[in-house]
């Protein structure tokens, strides 16, 4: 029997095991609307902005390891997901991102919204494809989403013309795909893996970086049996966080701009790097020319392209890490590292990384603190970007992968909110925190709609500073304390919740803080706090721009009491 | 690090769109390429592109892998070390007086190169060699006056025993260790 386009591609999505669609209608994909019931498996989230149905997907798809999707209308549905995709792409996040597009017969006209998504989405999507013909749907489909999922993931874009949904073909769904020039390594070289084996196996001062291909490719096992085998300090880049467990005696916290910094000095002493699914990043290696100035370095990743892009490598391994590690460990020899790790403490005690001052004001660190006490770390975090971003890395321990959802390589404010809908929508289960900026909360703040019609139970906590905090914060370290439009005379976040229907409460006193988080938990149902604090606290450490990692700014002395934990 | 010539062959599958992707990543990437040429080769539904760039080893080192991971991209070789037989071709429509035609058509000759049309006032002279031959010829039939000039990028074939570019040769997909994660249960707890 026949199909029509929207029905296959309904079916192919099912096949697929989507589950969930966040998207927003219009003119070129109503032939698809208009099927949608006929699928009732498939749930559909109607966003208030397609940016958010992009980042809802690329947090869902983080949240569950599934690939996340999202659908929007041709021309201004289309460019309003841009954002969303250039986000999952820079932090390898496989989301599905269907388009209408104008009938066939109008491409290339300058239709009524008519846009060239394809080519728009070019340097932001693995790959991408506008579908012609209603016959090669259900390859385009499954091909889609095996590329997005295989090898380093990332975002895929199928644009569809309003008539490819309305045509009809035969459904067969293609088991298989055929690709001949898209084969991802899986398995590393083993000739490189006995090279990395022994220079672990030698190594004196080693550590592990760990970035989120340990999380993508699910090694989190592996990697806790070799650090313990060979005893080396497990540092993370951010979106590594939670993929070794931070309470664990072999965690060193997280390296880079805002990184502990005991983690940047052991990082630029290691006479041995394992650096695991992560890409040397800037933000993560300080001026590269003096990153590790001592290791040789021991890279894994997926991904050929990124051995030897940003950092010189002793021994490139391509493949995916879990295979990878599963390998190495075999070769390992148990070791210990007494004087490397009583060198790591020395340097714990001198730079105690994490701690709160003493403030008779509320401080965001604080308030960061007591969602991890009252969760008891039991949470997905999903955060802005800016200050509240790195507190609430450095302030609540992660031990669990994905406990951490934060915008990375593209620095999106505005990720919090739907991102926080995708990560609850993915893991219902699971307690949800949003983490936001009063800056970047005010980006996507109309998905207050979209939680409340849904009833997506998230606790979010604005971190009201008043300021576009980070970038003050630049100002005032950088640019002599002036701050050139970075006050933010907010509205009033408690009136906004209210009117959109959600419960809300305003924290201005620290003693206040622990029973409000409380509060929202024990609210059935979406809640929000307006944590209104210090407005100049700073982030600290810092790297400064053009510094290398053991230059960083440190927490000014005096200030410094115990710390709370 | 020194930086050289490279010649890198890709073979790429024929679908719209391809030459737009690769070009776009080489801007993006902020890569300089001297040539792109394109064309169909001896194996059906796969074209043939060959690169002319200039760097040091680690940025054409680069250019490859980025290359390679646009999807259509199904195979990428540097083919500078195998001493390969490259040769562009060029058409000059160089301008004639009845005095100067036959020292014109002298030179042509010398060049082994072809006139493969003649007007009152210009003939069009078509030269096919490696870039040297090829700018040498175009040095000396400058001084005549050039009107019009039409260029290739250059196509290059390894010499000899070289195997050749073949998708045959392309190992076949290892199948997933692990099932995509779309299969995958969720993370576990610690
Ligand atoms: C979409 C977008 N625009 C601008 C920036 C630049 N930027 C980085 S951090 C920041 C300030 C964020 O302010 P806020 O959301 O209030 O968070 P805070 O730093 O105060 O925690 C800005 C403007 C960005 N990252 N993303």
């Amino acid at each position: 029997m026949k199909k029509t386009g929207a029905q296959i591609l309904c079916e192919s999505l099912i096949k697929e095991g989507v589950e969930v669609i966040f998207g927003y209608p219009g003119g070129t994909v109503l032939p698809l609307y208009d099927t949608l019931p006929q699928y009732p498996q498939l749930r559909h989230i109607l966003v208030r902005h397609e940016q958010c149905a992009a980042h809802a997907a690329d947090s869902y798809a983080r949240a569950t390891g599934k690939a996340g999707v999202c659908l929007a209308t041709s021309g201004p549905g289309a460019t309003n997901l841009v954002t969303g995709i250039a986000n999952a792409c820079l932090d390898s996040s496989p989301i599905v991102a269907i388009t209408g597009q104008v009938a066939t017969p109008f491409i290339g006209k300058d239709a009524f919204q008519e846009i060239d998504i394809t080519g728009i989405t070019l340097p932001i999507t693995k790959h991408n494809h506008l579908v012609l013909d209603v016959g090669e749907l259900a390859r385009v489909v499954k091909e889609a989403f095996y590329i997005a999922q295989a090898g380093k993931p990332g975002p895929v874009l199928i644009d569809i013309p309003r008539d490819v949904f309305q045509q009809e073909a035969e459904f067969v769904y293609p088991e298989k795909v055929d690709l001949p020039g898209y084969k991802p390594t899986l398995f590393g070289h083993p000739a490189q893996i006995k090279r990395a084996a022994e220079m672990t196996n030698g190594a004196v001062r080693p550590i592990i970086i760990a970035g989120r291909g340990v999380i993508i490719s699910q090694a989190f096992a592996e990697l806790r049996e070799l650090a313990e085998k060979a005893q080396i300090p497990v540092i993370t880049t951010l979106l590594g966080i939670g993929c070794f467990p931070e309470t664990h005696v072999l965690s060193f916290g997280m390296l880079g701009m805002h990184g502990m910094a005991y983690a940047n000095k052991a990082v630029d002493n290691a006479d041995v790097i394992i650096a695991i699914g992560m890409r040397f990043d800037d933000r993560a290696t300080g001026i590269v020319s003096a990153f590790a100035p001592r290791a040789s370095v021991i890279h894994i990743d997926i991904d050929p392209a990124e051995i030897g892009k940003n950092v010189r490598v002793d021994v490139p391994i391509v493949g995916d890490v879990k295979n990878i590690l599963e390998a190495l460990n075999k070769q390992i020899v148990p070791r210990d590292h007494i004087d490397w790790f009583n060198q790591l403490d020395q340097w714990r005690q001198e730079h105690p990384a994490i701690e709160i001052r003493d403030s008779e004001g509320l401080l965001p660190q604080y308030v960061i603190r007591q969602i991890y006490e009252v969760t008891q770390g039991n949470a997905i975090i999903v955060t802005g970007v800016g200050q509240n971003q790195m507190w609430a890395a450095q302030f609540f321990f992660y031990d669990k992968p994905n406990g951490l959802i934060s915008s990375g390589g593209l620095g999106t404010m505005g990720f919090e909110l739907p991102g926080a809908v995708g990560a609850k929508v993915g893991r219902p289960d699971e307690t949800v925190w949003c983490i936001a900026g009063d800056g970047g909360f005010q980006m996507t703040i109309q998905e207050l709609a979209t939680i409340v019609q849904e009833n997506i139970d998230v606790k979010i906590a604005i971190i009201n500073n008043g300021y576009l905090g980070m970038v003050r914060q630049w100002q005032e370290l950088f640019y002599k304390r002036r701050y050139v439009h970075t006050q933010l005379s907010g509205p009033d976040f408690v009136k906004i919740a209210e009117a959109y229907g959600l419960p809300a409460l305003r924290v201005k006193d620290k003693r206040e803080v622990t029973s409000a988080i409380e509060k929202a938990m024990e609210h059935q149902g979406p809640f929000l706090i307006d944590f209104v604090v210090e407005p100049e606290e700073n982030v600290f450490p810092i790297v400064p721009p053009g510094a290398t990692l053991v230059q960083a700014i440190e927490m000014p002395k005096p200030e410094i009491v115990t710390p709370s934990s | 690090m020194a930086t050289a010539e490279h010649i890198l062959v890709a073979l790429v599958e024929d679908k719209p769109g391809v030459l737009n992707r690769v070009s776009s990543l080489l801007r993006r990437r902020n890569f300089n390429i001297d040539s792109i040429a394109v064309g169909h080769t001896e194996q059906p539904n796969l074209s043939r592109m060959t690169f002319v760039v200039h760097g040091d080893d680690a940025k054409i080192e680069q250019v490859r892998k980025q290359l390679d991971k646009v999807i259509e991209v199904v195979k990428i070789v540097d083919i500078t070390n195998n001493n390969p037989v490259a040769r562009e071709l060029a058409l000059l429509k160089v301008k004639t007086t009845a005095s100067t035609r036959s020292e014109i058509i002298q030179i042509v000759d010398i060049f082994r190169a072809n006139i493969v049309d003649v007007s009152a006032d210009s003939v069009i002279v078509e030269v096919t060699g490696d870039e040297e031959k090829v700018d040498s010829l175009l040095e000396l039939l400058r001084g005549f006056g050039i009107k019009e000039m039409a260029r290739t990028g250059r196509i290059a074939l390894p010499r000899g025993s070289v195997a050749p570019l073949l998708v045959e040769e392309i190992r076949m997909p290892e199948q997933p260790s692990k099932p995509l994660s779309s299969e995958a249960e969720s993370p576990p707890d610690w």
